[in-house]
């Protein structure tokens, strides 16, 4: 087994070269003079020559991306200027308020999406799969955005069962339950588009394993059906369920910027939004990275599951 | 094409979007002929005019400006930059993937690595970090969701080319000195636009909604021009006071995505043969009963163990029906062997399965007759009562145990699971006696093979634990469905040598399915002969051995050389088995048999007894009563 963590970790470095090295052309096809872009036309000459004596800006693209990747190596993301801090600083206090959301509702999607697809698949055109078919047509055609505004109208303006934004309160106490009160409608609006994702495929995923002759030989033992469903063809059709809760994984990380957005969540998509809008290039650039590399980190984690969970895996 | 376009029409979802989405798309095509108010004239004094005004059906924003009309040219907009992101996106993409799949080899691979590249990120990433460079904008916006989803498309159709470069017409044309450009242009495109289309169509909504979502942000659309996402965000500030602002164009964005996505699902439908084919119809718990009102079953026998009377079993797929078993009279008394043969659709294990209501359901139905266990009848039993007699009392071993068994739990669970689920003992206990069970099969170090998944034993191997488990809670009956059909010879000859002594120290009685009369002879006392879903021959082994009397079975008979020979033989019988859709009247052999007279095609033939222990269907069998 860590023969394999270590073969997947491994494998994964050319995927983060490659990342850096999309970030950073896409960074440098900023047009004009780029200390100017990032410090903003307010900027001292000393400013700049400062800069570009720091991000090496003055010499060739290929040496700027070896200095720019040398300095990330060692954890400097360089310093954002609007900010007055280090871009790694600013990027994890963001990032981990977005992995308590995103986090959550990835939770959230895996197991209320996994439980709606078997309990549609085993009541198979009956009125609970009706139901949920129906409700992951409306999930997954519905703007999480729009989803997220409607929730606070109702549930925070009209009935006032949940403060209206924000990550924790203005005044009083920041413990768990003040954190639960506010991250309750955030994770669940983020949550249902992948929750409608997950449900779908889980679904036909037990449609495919119940007709297989391993599910017959099951009942013919006189395996009970809710052991049927729920032990031996849950388990098989986790095989095919787990990579898509990987993909899942990245979108629910995608839509939190919209959530974020919409309940004020203090998270790293707001903070990518701020700085796209004030022209903060070097937070872009460090939050893109970073969030990118966790998330390629996190396959790993879900490659990880899949062979733990299929034998036939070779670790 | 066009049956398609039928398939699609039927799906009344599928249809509801395409109308929904064809309306949509026709206003916002008409939106600048429509006698609206500008939408960008702001009118301080009349702002957050509520729905249902006068003047302003749908109320004003918070500049004054008509809702109405600004939805109209906000849904144009939307539109517009969804579809224009989906064509970049798939034009560029699979361009990409074509070239991709076509060359193969170097280009192929560097391609594809930058396109897992791109599809590492976390997709709203890599555009944001376009929009950062390029600044915000609409048409950047589009820019970046086009790019981020080209790899998308490229991968999709590099598959498709992968196989289609490879096929004969495409090396025709190379063969033929055209020019690469030339045969991607003629052969390859022509192939995979369908493919192109379908994965714009089930993506563009995505589209629009990611357009939406950058101008939510508001790094998509800049005032005072307005999208569907940009009316929603500035909408945002006064949700809690006016939240019509925000309602309206939020409901558009919906009822476009929904209306694609409808469509989508019904596209996707249409093209899946398995929908059609019924391949994704979950079988329930056990076969479906429909017996003809006033069914009254027989009088069972008090002898057997296991008696079928009259079992009819049947398949209902779309209009047609097939019947698999029509009528079947089967008796096994205790510790008897007696097989069931006959060819690959002749409805031998059909019968089988049937006994314990383990025919897949939908489509397969009990439609009559009755199967008694020590008298009483099974069919129509209630669920708890079958599966309480599942694996205790009548146990199954399966053709085929790598896929009969499941993969992913050891045979240990497995067989610890056949005991416990009918009887409540300890795990340890259970194990204990997994072991044993093992043992009892022969299988060598059964301690360390207990905890062994089915894919690192050996056929042979997987088949003595496909019949531990049948064992493990002594049953008096075992259903063998050709248990040794995918296994080679050898093993084939021992694992009918375990059979037959468990079979002798145990007592068992078995039904032995298979289509191999060198097995009947190894193993059983009695034999039936099934063609086209009847018994057409039945008695002891040694007397039709010795002399069978219904054409089908000497024919049988005759091209069965000694045990394991393959399966090759059957087909030596000239003619196919009848579908059994639609049997004709009179004898269903009659087009393959010699003797066959106009006689044998009219009427049911029964069933008649041929001295004291055997019945044959046949008008003209091959040997006759005083000889029997
Ligand atoms: S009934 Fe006629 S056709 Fe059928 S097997 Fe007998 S002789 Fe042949």
């Amino acid at each position: 087994m860590t023969g394999y963590i270590l073969k997947r970790l491994i494998s994964a470095i050319p995927v983060l070269i490659g990342i850096s090295i999309v970030v950073f052309l896409i960074m440098a096809m900023i047009p004009g003079d780029p200390a100017t872009a990032i410090l903003g036309s307010y900027a001292t000459p000393e400013n700049v020559a400062e800069l570009n004596r720091d991000l090496g800006l003055d010499k060739p693209l290929v040496q700027r991306y070896f200095i720019w990747l040398s300095n990330l190596m060692q954890g400097d993301l360089g310093r954002s200027f609007n900010l007055n801090r280090p871009v790694l600083d600013e990027v994890l206090e963001r990032f981990n308020a977005t992995l308590i959301l995103a986090g959550t509702s990835f939770v959230l999607c895996s197991v209320l999406g996994i439980a709606a697809g078997v309990i549609s698949a085993a009541r198979q055109y009956g009125i609970a799969d009706k139901a949920i078919t129906f409700a992951v047509l409306l999930g997954i055609s519905i703007p999480s955005f729009f989803l997220g505004m409607m929730m606070i109208l109702i549930f925070a303006v009209n009935l006032r069962w949940f403060p209206v934004s924000g990550m924790w309160p203005i005044y009083g106490t920041r413990d768990i339950w003040a954190l639960i009160d506010h991250l309750t409608m955030p994770a669940l609006a983020l949550s249902v588009v992948a929750t409608g994702v997950v449900a779908r495929l889980s679904r036909s995923a037990m449609l495919e394993v119940l007709r297989q002759d391993f599910i017959r030989t099951a009942r013919a033992k006189g395996v009970h059906e809710r052991s049927i469903i729920w032990r031996h063809a849950l388990r098989a059709a986790m095989v095919s369920i787990i990579p898509v809760l990987g993909i899942q994984a990245g979108f629910v990380l995608s839509g939190a910027v919209y959530i974020e957005r919409v309940f004020q969540w203090p998270g790293i998509g707001q903070m990518l939004v701020d700085a796209i809008l004030r022209r903060d290039i070097l937070l872009v650039q460090g939050g893109v990275v970073f969030v990118a590399a966790c998330y390629v980190l996190f396959n790993i984690i879900v490659d990880v599951a899949q062979s733990l969970l299929d034998p036939r895996i070779k670790t | 094409m066009s049956a398609f376009l039928k398939l699609l029409a039927r799906n009344q979802l599928a249809l509801a979007g395409l109308i929904v989405m064809g309306i949509v798309v026709v206003l916002a095509l008409l939106t600048p002929l429509l006698p609206l108010a500008d939408p960008d004239v702001t009118n301080t004094p009349a702002r957050f005019t509520p729905p249902f005004s006068e003047g302003a059906w749908l109320g004003t924003d918070h500049l004054g400006r008509d809702l109405l009309s600004r939805l109209m040219w906000g849904t144009r907009l939307s539109l517009a930059v969804g579809f224009a992101a989906a064509t970049i996106a798939a034009t560029l993409g699979a361009a990409i993937g074509i070239i991709s799949g076509f060359y193969g080899g170097r280009v192929d691979n560097i391609i594809m690595r930058f396109v897992d590249v791109l599809m590492a990120f976390p997709y709203i990433l890599l555009a944001l970090a376009i929009v950062a460079a390029l600044g915000p904008g609409l048409m950047n916006a589009l820019i970046a969701v086009a790019a981020v989803n080209i790899p998308f498309f490229a991968r999709n159709i590099r598959g498709i080319t992968v196989g289609i470069a490879h096929k004969e017409f495409v090396d025709a044309a190379r063969l033929a000195g055209l020019s690469d450009a030339k045969i991607i242009l003629t052969e390859i495109l022509p192939n995979v636009l369908p493919v192109i289309v379908i994965a714009m169509s089930t993506t563009v909504g995505w589209m629009i909604l990611e357009t939406a979502g950058l101008s939510f942000l508001g790094l998509g659309s800049q005032p005072p021009q307005a999208d569907l996402g940009s009316m929603l965000g500035e909408a945002r500030n006064a949700l809690i006071t006016n939240p019509h602002t925000s309602i309206v164009p939020g409901v558009m964005i919906l009822i476009i995505v929904m209306a694609i996505n409808l469509l989508g699902d019904g596209v996707r439908d249409a093209l899946d043969p398995r929908l059609k084919s019924g391949a994704l119809n979950r079988p329930l718990p056990a076969t479906l009963v429909a017996r003809p009102a006033g069914y009254t079953a027989p009088a069972p026998d008090g002898e057997a163990v296991l008696q079928l009377a009259g079992l009819e079993t049947q398949f209902h797929v779309g209009r047609r029906t097939y019947r698999a078993v029509g009528g079947v009279d089967l008796q096994i008394s205790p510790g008897e062997c007696v097989g069931l043969i006959g060819e690959s659709g002749s409805g031998k294990s059909v019968t089988a399965l049937s006994i314990m209501g383990l025919v897949a359901s939908p489509p397969g139905k009990i439609t009559g007759g009755s199967v008694f266990y020590k008298g009483q009848d099974l069919v129509g039993a209630p669920y708890e009562r079958l599966r309480s007699l599942r694996g205790r009392r009548v146990a199954y071993i399966f053709q085929d145990p790598l896929a009969t068994l499941h993969p992913l739990y050891t045979v240990g669970d497995q067989l610890i699971e056949a005991v416990r689920c009918h009887r409540n003992v300890p795990k340890s206990e259970a194990r204990a006696h997994a072991i044993e069970l093992l043992r009892a099969v022969r299988i060598p170090n059964a301690a360390d093979r207990v905890d062994s998944y089915p894919h690192e034993l050996s056929g042979g191997m997987r088949q003595r634990v496909g019949i531990a488990m049948a064992l493990a809670n002594d049953p008096e009956v075992i259903i063998a469905d050709e248990p040794t059909t995918a296994l080679d010879v050898t093993v084939q000859a021992q694992i009918l040598t375990l059979l037959d002594d468990l079979r002798r120290d145990r007592g068992l009685a078995i039904l032995f399915i298979t289509h191999d009369f060198g097995v009947v002879a190894q193993l059983c006392d009695r034999v039936a002969v099934m063609y086209a879903g009847r018994i057409v021959e039945d008695g002891t082994v040694d007397d039709i051995l010795a002399a069978p009397a219904h054409p089908y079975t000497k024919r049988l008979m005759a091209c069965v050389p000694e045990l394991g020979g393959g399966r090759r033989r059957l087909e030596a019988i000239p003619g196919l088995p009848p579908v059994v859709d639609n049997l004709p009247d009179g004898c269903a052999f009659a087009d393959r048999c010699d003797k066959a007279r106009d006689a044998c095609r009219q009427g049911t033939i029964p069933l008649d007894p041929l001295g004291a222990t055997r019945r044959v269907r046949c008008i003209d069998p091959e040997l006759q009563e005083a000889s029997a």
